[in-house]
């Protein structure tokens, strides 16, 4: 069918709204509460345009396209209706702007820049609470425009319903169940919430000084430690295209912050491969404890304690990479009699809480506290010349590179155990990439079949999860990334403008980012890792007790993780 | 059950419906039936310990044989209760207490009627309640027959009124294309706000195909001052037991859901009595009156939010979630609860719809203007001497419904307007009394019908004031969705604010009717598109008032309290009264000489005002 927007002739399809029309032909409809296919509420009314015929505006999200349409995008009608909206928003918005951790990356304040507001609606502003006693998360009410997005992603994508709104009528607010504190909520901290928050209302906590405050110290070595996922996001804060992979400047800015090491946390990732696969053989062997989870991604772990208590003991008790190398490096620092501070990079939120639990490492920052602190230091970034991690741990395989996306976990693991059972190199494993949420594998391994089972978005996470407490499926192994898409997408990561780009195109950028180097390297094994084996042997003297005690979590009877 | 049944029942319980409706006494032994109102409001005035007293005097007294007491439906005089009703006399009488029953059984006994509890008018006590000004133009429908009907065997009482008739004939005769072509036909259309036809609902909904749908009596009823759902679900359950189980036959759903607020404890007791009893008659449940047809009736609680009235917020808070409406489309024909094809209906047009398929749609139609068919239910409330639940055809003049039923303004005040359609409906004015009730006549004057709610206001009602009543309202149960209805309706209360405390200018005022129009024209659902339109209709029948409150700093009716202030006159002889009963220490003065009030201190609360013996306080 063909309809008109601004004097223009489109082609649309039955059943699409005029956003969806709009968006394509590059029309500009500005939104605040539509994510597409997660909340679309029509509820902040900022994207209403006039549509011939009809007597009220409509909203743009909502409006189903009919043949011979005419709508009008930009009158003044339009344009007053929309800054109404904005302007009755903002007088119940706390204005402190330039001091807001989103100050020039708010949707909002684009908008209310745009529309050139006004406090034109002065009057009452909500009793406003701030909420920063989770490990990862901020809360803000008072920066909170009700768009809703935040409860939907955590309802819809995550299964968490960790937020939702409470009150009614003006007093109505985002909050926890009966207004209890953000850490003693159903929160596992995955950060996806902040991703889509188009204010200052859900931010990550801001460690950034802390870090500072490290980096100031003397007699102490800095070290900095990236995770996979971190290279591929970095560069966008400084202009460069999603996905662009920025590993050597990365490092390079590190050291210009004034670390001593940048280590790469791939590193720690071979080591997870080969302790993760041997964990795996073993219950296989002992027939206890199956499936195995995967237990690098800590909103996964966090989840699995909060919602599946009873499943703990199938956690895999080998460190997430990021603990695993910390381990090392403290080892191999203090054996030298050094002390050492670590600052592991995340794209993560809940990894925060990895700083909380075990002391091996100092501080967590998400990529964007590292895009903010290389900002802080006027580092140039694209400018810096490209450098490489530091030894002993800065060799990793591409192996543990695509731990970053989901299913990486698997195919790592699988590349490793075939050549462990076959003595075979195995290339890329197509099956594991590119899932929708879940996706089921049946390899052959020395002759015994295993079932496997990849899952991302902790929604997708609670049926498997469901499934495999009603005894309808049996897994042996199962991988589970919180955040859709798995690290590449995680909620540590830079911002996106949604309206400009979906989340899976997103994650289908950083992924591809991700995997072009993997092939690059032609999908290198764990196993080829020589650090990985002359760390065993020479650090670590093939020490069975010590590699447990250092590389695996020690399992109490309750709750092991804390 | 079988009709063969259902007539039995009806001929084992008619002489007595009979003794009562038409003061028939063959076939009865007793010579009285005194029915006590048992509707919420009566209750509340302890109507229960009435009927408790009746019961035990009568016993006391030996007269068993003589005088039969029940408990019976809301009459609807309920300014008056607790109302007591005698048959065959049909005499009506008000404000019953405890200790008016012994006059009550000892006069029976000499077969005489207390003349005092009567109904008065003009003096004179009215004999028989149909020759009461309040019933002469009354016509009931929706609350058909309650006044007949004993509490205690309701669901009996009701087949004796040829109850669960209508849904015999629609599962054993018809087919489900023509019961809704009948209601299509009648005219009716949804009395619980926007008036949409019924026959459309259920036709849009019939036509789906769907393996599982819905029916649901939307008892959430919201707007201050409406009651008229309350009471025919407490008064007549079985009323909308039946048009629900016709209402499922027709659209093909064998699952029905009531939303009714937990505010009415009564109501959802009796109902859910009234649906125990109809199941274990087989009036509800599988295959009824041995057709396929198998129907299940719930009650679902509201947790208290207006805005689950709007249907799609409803069906929200059924399912189990947040009470918040959703866009529509996809309509709840297409698309409703849990996803299915769901007919909502107000309880009062259910109400209508079992004597709609007895009479035929040309009986309904016969009733009421061309544009709206049938009778209508006000919960007539406010500055009015009769103040209660009324049902009248449609068509009928405002000017009537005061005058006539309502009895007038108490203490000789001047009527100043009648507010229509609670907080989502406007004022109508002095001038407009001739207008005939209908959709169209109503929307004309920037009112609504809504559920029904007419709120008579005199001369000491402040206009503005009165608009910031309901827009209080709106602000608190705006269900915080949408922009325009959240934060919009609270800063058109806060400039109301400004203007009932003197601080507004006319830029305000301009500013106010724009916000209006925004939220009104940009809202998400019903409740934000309707929020301003009591400040609309104000602004265009009394903006002259407005523009006092802004340029004068005058309230006219004296109500804004910072616009007005009390003083002392000449005629103060110094007694101190006043300033002893002030609360905040404002009134000073000498024993003997004129009292001061210090006006920064005064909280207008008034009470030097009821103090004073003399007269020496003025509200200015």
């Amino acid at each position: 069918m063909e309809i008109i927007v601004d004097g223009k002739k489109y082609i649309a399809e039955n059943g699409e709204t005029i956003l969806q029309v709009a968006r394509r032909n590059g029309i500009e409809i500005p939104t605040l509460c539509f994510l597409k296919g997660v909340n679309e509420p029509a509820s902040c009314r900022v994207c209403v345009v006039e549509v011939e015929g009809v007597k009220n505006l409509c909203t743009a999200c909502s409006t189903k396209v009919f043949d011979g349409m005419v709508v009008k995008t930009n009158t003044n009608k339009v344009i007053r209706a929309r800054k109404n909206a904005i302007e009755l928003l903002l007088s119940n918005h706390n204005q402190n702007c330039l001091s807001c951790p989103k100050n020039l990356q708010c949707q909002f304040q684009k908008l209310c820049n745009q529309f050139q507001c006004t406090n034109k609606f002065k009057g009452e502003m909500n009793e406003f609470a701030y909420d920063d006693t989770n490990h990862a998360i901020v809360r803000d009410e008072s920066k909170c425009i009700l768009c809703g997005k935040c409860v939907a992603v955590c309802a819809k994508r995550q299964g968490c319903s960790a937020i939702g709104k409470v009150g009614r009528g003006f007093e109505t607010k985002v909050s926890t169940p009966f207004d209890r504190d953000m850490q003693h909520s159903a929160c596992v901290g995955c950060g996806q919430c902040v991703l889509v928050c188009p204010t200052g209302a859900l931010t990550q906590k801001n460690d950034t000084s802390k870090v500072m405050d490290i980096l100031c110290e003397d007699d102490v070595v800095k070290i900095a430690q990236v995770a996979p996922a971190v290279r591929v996001s970095l560069g966008e804060a400084f202009g460069n295209e999603i996905g662009t992979f920025v590993e050597g400047k990365m490092v390079s800015a590190l050291k210009e912050l004034g670390f001593d090491f940048v280590f790469d946390v791939n590193t720690g990732a071979d080591f997870t491969v080969v302790e993760e696969a041997g964990e795996l053989l073993e219950r296989l062997e002992r027939k206890e404890n199956l499936p195995l989870f995967t237990s690098c991604c800590p909103a996964w772990f966090n989840y699995c304690e909060k919602f599946y208590p009873e499943y703990a003991n199938n956690m895999s008790t080998a460190k997430s990479p990021n603990e695993m190398l910390a381990s090392l490096v403290r080892y191999y620092f203090e054996k030298q009699g050094k002390k050492v501070k670590i600052v592991s990079v995340m794209p993560c939120t809940a990894k925060k809480r990895e700083i909380l639990t075990h002391g091996v490492i100092d501080q967590c920052i998400t990529t964007r506290e590292l895009a903010d602190l290389i900002k802080l230091k006027s580092i140039n970034f694209n400018t810096l010349e490209d450098k490489k991690f530091d030894d002993p741990f800065g060799e990793a395989t591409s192996s543990a590179l695509i731990f970053g996306v989901t299913g990486g976990v698997t195919e790592a693991a699988l590349r490793y155990a075939v050549f462990k059972t076959t003595g075979k190199k195995q290339g890329i494993v197509e099956e594991v990439r590119f899932s929708d949420g879940v996706k089921e594998v049946s390899v052959d391994l020395a002759g015994k079949k295993l079932n496997l089972a990849i899952v991302h978005g902790l929604t997708n996470a609670k049926a498997v999860m469901e499934e495999i407490k009603s005894g309808k499926r049996k897994y042996d192994f199962v991988e589970v990334m919180a955040c859709p898409g798995g690290c590449v997408n995680g909620g540590g990561q830079i911002y996106v403008d949604y309206d400009k780009v979906d989340v899976e195109e997103v994650i289908k950028k950083r992924s591809a980012s991700i995997y072009k180097v993997d092939g690059d390297c032609k999908f290198s094994g764990s196993e080829e890792n020589k650090s990985v084996a002359k760390i065993y042997d020479e650090l670590l003297g093939n020490d069975k007790h010590l590699i447990h005690d250092l590389l695996h979590y020690k399992r109490a009877d309750k709750n092991f993780y804390e | 059950m079988n009709i063969c049944e259902l007539e039995k029942i009806k001929q084992q319980f008619i002489k007595e419906i009979n003794f009562r409706k038409l003061g028939d006494t063959s076939g009865v032994e007793y010579k009285y039936d005194v029915m006590v109102c048992g509707g919420t409001g009566c209750r509340s005035c302890k109507s229960k310990k009435v009927q408790d007293a009746l019961e035990e005097t009568v016993k006391a007294k030996g007269l068993e044989n003589l005088v039969k007491v029940h408990g019976v439906g809301c009459f609807g005089l309920c300014v008056n209760g607790p109302i007591v009703l005698i048959y065959p006399n049909d005499a009506l009488y008000e404000k019953v207490a405890v200790e008016d029953v012994e006059e009550i059984v000892s006069s029976l006994a000499e077969d005489k009627l207390v003349e005092r509890l009567l109904h008065h008018e003009d003096g004179k006590a009215i004999e028989k309640k149909d020759e009461m000004s309040f019933c002469k133009k009354q016509r009931y429908i929706a609350r058909n027959n309650s006044e007949f009907m004993c509490l205690e065997n309701i669901l009996e009482d009701y087949i004796a009124l040829d109850g669960y008739r209508a849904l015999h004939k629609v599962v054993s005769e018809m087919k489900p294309e023509e019961v809704v072509k009948v209601i299509s036909d009648s005219g009716l259309r949804g009395r619980g706000g926007a008036g949409f036809p019924t026959g459309k609902k259920w036709e849009f909904t019939r036509v789906v195909e769907a393996e599982q749908k819905y029916v649901i009596c939307n008892a959430d009823e919201g707007d201050p001052g409406a009651f008229m759902d309350r009471s025919i679900i407490e008064s007549n359950p079985h009323a909308i037991i039946e048009a629900m189980a016709i209402c499922g036959y027709a659209i093909g759903a064998n699952k029905g859901f009531v939303y009714l607020r937990a505010e009415y404890p009564l109501a959802g007791e009796r109902l859910q009595k009234a649906i125990d009893d109809a199941t274990a008659r087989g009036l509800l449940g599988e295959k009824i009156f041995g057709t396929d047809f198998s129907f299940e009736l719930e009650i679902k609680y509201g947790a208290g939010a207006f805005v689950c009235g709007e249907e799609t917020a409803l069906m929200r808070s059924i399912e189990g979630n947040r009470g918040e409406p959703t866009l529509k489309p996809p309509y709840p024909a297409t698309k409703g609860l849990y996803g299915c094809p769901t007919v909502i209906n107000n309880v009062e047009t259910l109400a209508n719809v079992a004597q709609i398929i007895n009479n035929g749609a040309e009986w309904y139609n016969q009733i009421g203007t061309p544009d709206s068919k049938g009778t209508k239910v006000f919960a007539l409330t406010g500055k009015i001497n009769n103040s209660g639940l009324i049902e009248l055809p449609m068509g009928t003049t405002i000017r009537e419904i005061i005058y006539e039923i309502g009895g007038g303004i108490p203490n000789g005040k001047k009527f100043k307007a009648v507010q229509m359609g609670g907080p989502s409906g406007g004022c109508i004015p002095e001038q407009h009394l001739d207008t005939p009730i209908d959709y169209k006549s109503l929307s004309e004057l920037g009112s609504m019908m809504g559920s029904g709610g007419m709120i008579v206001v005199d001369e000491d009602t402040c206009m503005v004031d009165l608009a910031k009543f309901f827009l209080q309202f709106t602000r608190d149960e705006s269900c915080g969705k949408c922009t325009p209805c959240r934060i919009g309706n609270k800063r058109i209360l806060e400039i109301l604010t400004k203007i009932t405390d003197g601080e507004a200018t006319m830029d305000d005022l301009d500013e106010l009717e724009k916000l209006c129009h925004y939220v009104k024209d940009n809202s998400l659902c019903g409740l934000g598109q309707t929020s301003p339109n009591p400040v609309l209709s104000t602004l265009r029948y009394f903006r002259d008032e407005y523009i006092e409150h802004i340029k004068d700093h005058k309230c006219r009716a004296g109500v804004c309290k910072k616009l007005s202030k009390y003083v002392i006159t000449d005629k103060c002889i110094g007694c101190s009264a006043c300033s002893r009963q002030c609360p905040v220490g404002a009134i000073s003065g000498e024993i003997r000489s004129k009292f001061n009030i210090d006006q920064e201190k005064c909280i207008k609360c008034g009470k030097c005002c009821e103090t004073c013996r003399f007269g020496a306080i003025v509200k200015e």
